[in-house]
């Protein structure tokens, strides 16, 4: 089986600075990827390389197998490859509706869109995800939301597209222990339908609980590609990052 | 899960086209009051009737430039450069007007998509990419024209001029393709994906661009659309006159851009009004003549029209500040 996606020897410079250097990898069905590195570590690069927000300098991005031209977000969005932004990548003071189908519109002929089915859609995501209050419903403006619910408006939008690969970057930073446990029940679910992730986290404890294997970048270089075996405990991969950035052996 | 709509939840989700309304009906009742003779008689509001078409076609493409974040002042140049296209192929070149009339659209358009690129891969700020186009644009028209007018009362047995600023039972036909405009941009506005895309664009770039839209295109699709809405008021007014001048369209640039304003839509983009600029296109268009009307010097025009944008724009800070 091909992975759904594979870098290789990636470089992307900005000016004078290296923020990835020759990175490598590569995300198969149904797993769980964590990517963890420092501050600095390119992890933001890689991730935007990855989905075209960036193109890279060099190196090859394979989908499915095949080799990738003039890669863009669009076309990752075709390749059912979703990323819920660090940022979120909101337009707040867009309605929800708006936001879970930005860029992927319904659209009838003449690019007229489809109003009643996206409210409907987003109607019944928005329940799906766990919005209650009678005080939101699709059209509301996303900015009126709390940071978990921005959140979830963004995962949403991973889950209408029906992604095969989603990109979590940092999805817990900010978030309450409930709405951290949502985004945790989301990842396992998204895992259960056969469908990869790839997570991004500052927190190696959850990024430890969540994952199926562990890649370790350091100021633009993969470091280390390591396996759940390989790793006993979310304290064991904090000493291997310790000792990737240090270059000490404790 | 849905929300109960309300009269009162319904104007609170439109308070800035309710509100513009209200300045609308405020500014009327007082000219009605004051001036009983003036503005009971039909052929007042016939004259304004004849004016707002033209600022509704300038205004409410603005109104798409400004909900993207941008700003351009180069449609009160374009509009001349439109109708001068259209004046120059019928008087000096025997085109049929309605061919007169396309292309000198087109060419609107035209500027538009250049004026679009001169802010998207020049990467100049659209304040000031606009401002010189202002003065290129008028400065060409200028040289060209050597400073002379340049009439086409031929148009006047042509059946486009009677379709389109002819009189209906005393109503000036172009109120009528206003309409039409108005409800086309209403639609492209709220249920088009360019439109849709427009919003996203004025709210976040950033996110906008990270979830596929294409944010370079759907700038220079502003633009462009801006230029044919200077086109059209250009030729429009061409018509209305049987008369190209070289300065022509220069003195809506600060009421087309106050229109916008004073119809609701605010200047930090992602959010905006086409309703509301219409009725800020009476607004303004009333202000023009409705002094005059009242008996006031004309002296007074420009103070009681400035007052009037201040004021507005105090009234649309109760709509609250950007969301983020």
């Amino acid at each position: 089986m091909e992975p759904i996606i594979e870098l290789k020897n990636v470089s992307k410079r900005f000016g004078g600075i290296t923020a990835l250097d020759s990175a490598s990898l590569h995300v198969d069905e149904g797993e769980v990827v964590g990517l963890i590195g420092d501050n600095g570590a390119g992890k933001s690069t890689l991730i935007k390389t990855l989905v075209g927000v960036h193109p890279p300098d060099s190196g090859d991005i394979i989908i499915r197998g095949e080799k990738v031209q003039n890669w863009n977000t669009k076309k990752a969005r075709q390749a059912k490859i979703e990323t819920v932004f660090q940022d979120r990548a909101l337009t707040p003071q867009q309605s929800i509706v708006w936001n879970i189908f930005m860029g992927k519109e319904l659209r009838h002929s003449f690019g007229f869109i489809r109003v009643k089915e996206q409210v409907e859609e987003a109607n019944r995501i928005i329940r799906e995800i766990g919005f209650t209050s009678k005080l939101i419903d699709a059209n509301s403006p996303v900015g009126n939301l709390s940071g978990g619910e921005r959140q979830g408006v963004a995962i949403a939008r991973a889950i209408y597209n029906d992604a095969e690969l989603i990109i979590l970057d940092e999805p817990t930073t900010a978030l309450s222990l409930i709405e951290t446990q949502k985004v945790f029940d989301f990842v396992n679910n998204v895992k259960a339908k056969g469908r990869s992730v790839l997570f991004i986290g500052h927190n190696i404890f959850h990024v430890y609980d969540i994952s199926d294997r562990f890649i370790i970048l350091d100021r633009g270089k993969v470091i280390h590609k390591l396996s759940k075996e390989d790793v006993a405990s979310p304290e064991e991969l904090i000493k291997i990052m310790k000792e990737t950035v240090t270059g000490k052996k404790e | 899960m849905e929300k109960k709509v309300t009269l009162w939840s319904y104007l609170a989700d439109n308070s800035r086209p309710v509100s513009s309304l209200f300045y609308f009906a405020l500014i009327m009742t007082i000219f009605f009051a004051s001036a009983p003779q003036v503005f009971f008689a039909p052929k007042f509001h016939q004259a304004v009737l004849t004016v707002i078409p033209i600022i509704i076609f300038l205004v409410i493409p603005l109104v798409f430039i400004v909900t993207m974040g941008e700003i351009d002042l180069s449609f009160a140049s374009t509009f001349g450069f439109a109708a001068w296209v259209f004046a120059s192929l019928v008087k000096y070149f025997s085109f049929d007007p309605f061919l007169g009339f396309i292309i000198g659209v087109i060419g609107g358009a035209v500027v538009g998509v250049l004026m679009g690129c001169l802010v998207v891969y020049g990467r100049i700020s659209s304040l000031v990419a606009s401002l010189g186009a202002l003065f290129l644009i008028r400065g060409f028209l200028f040289v060209v024209s050597d400073s002379k007018s340049i009439t086409v009362i031929e148009v006047r047995d042509h059946w486009m001029h009677a379709a389109l600023v002819g009189k209906f039972y005393g109503f000036p036909m172009q109120c009528f393709w206003a309409a039409i405009f108005i409800i086309i941009a209403y639609y492209l506005y709220h249920r088009h994906v360019f439109g849709v895309h427009v919003h996203h664009v004025g709210d976040n770039p950033e996110s906008a661009a990270q979830m596929g839209v294409n944010v370079d295109l759907t700038r220079i699709y502003c633009f462009m659309f801006c230029g044919i809405g200077a086109g059209f008021a250009g030729i429009f007014s061409t018509l209305i006159n049987f008369t190209w001048w070289p300065t022509q369209g220069f003195g809506y640039l600060l009421l087309g851009l106050a229109a916008v304003f004073v119809g609701g839509t605010p200047t930090w983009g992602g959010v905006g009004t086409i309703f509301g600029a219409v009725f800020g296109s009476g607004v303004i268009a009333y202000m023009e003549t409705g002094i005059v009307a009242m008996g006031w010097s004309g002296l007074w025009r420009q103070f009681f029209n400035g007052l009037i944008i201040i004021l507005a724009l105090l009234g649309h800070r109760f709509h609250g500040n950007r969301i983020r």
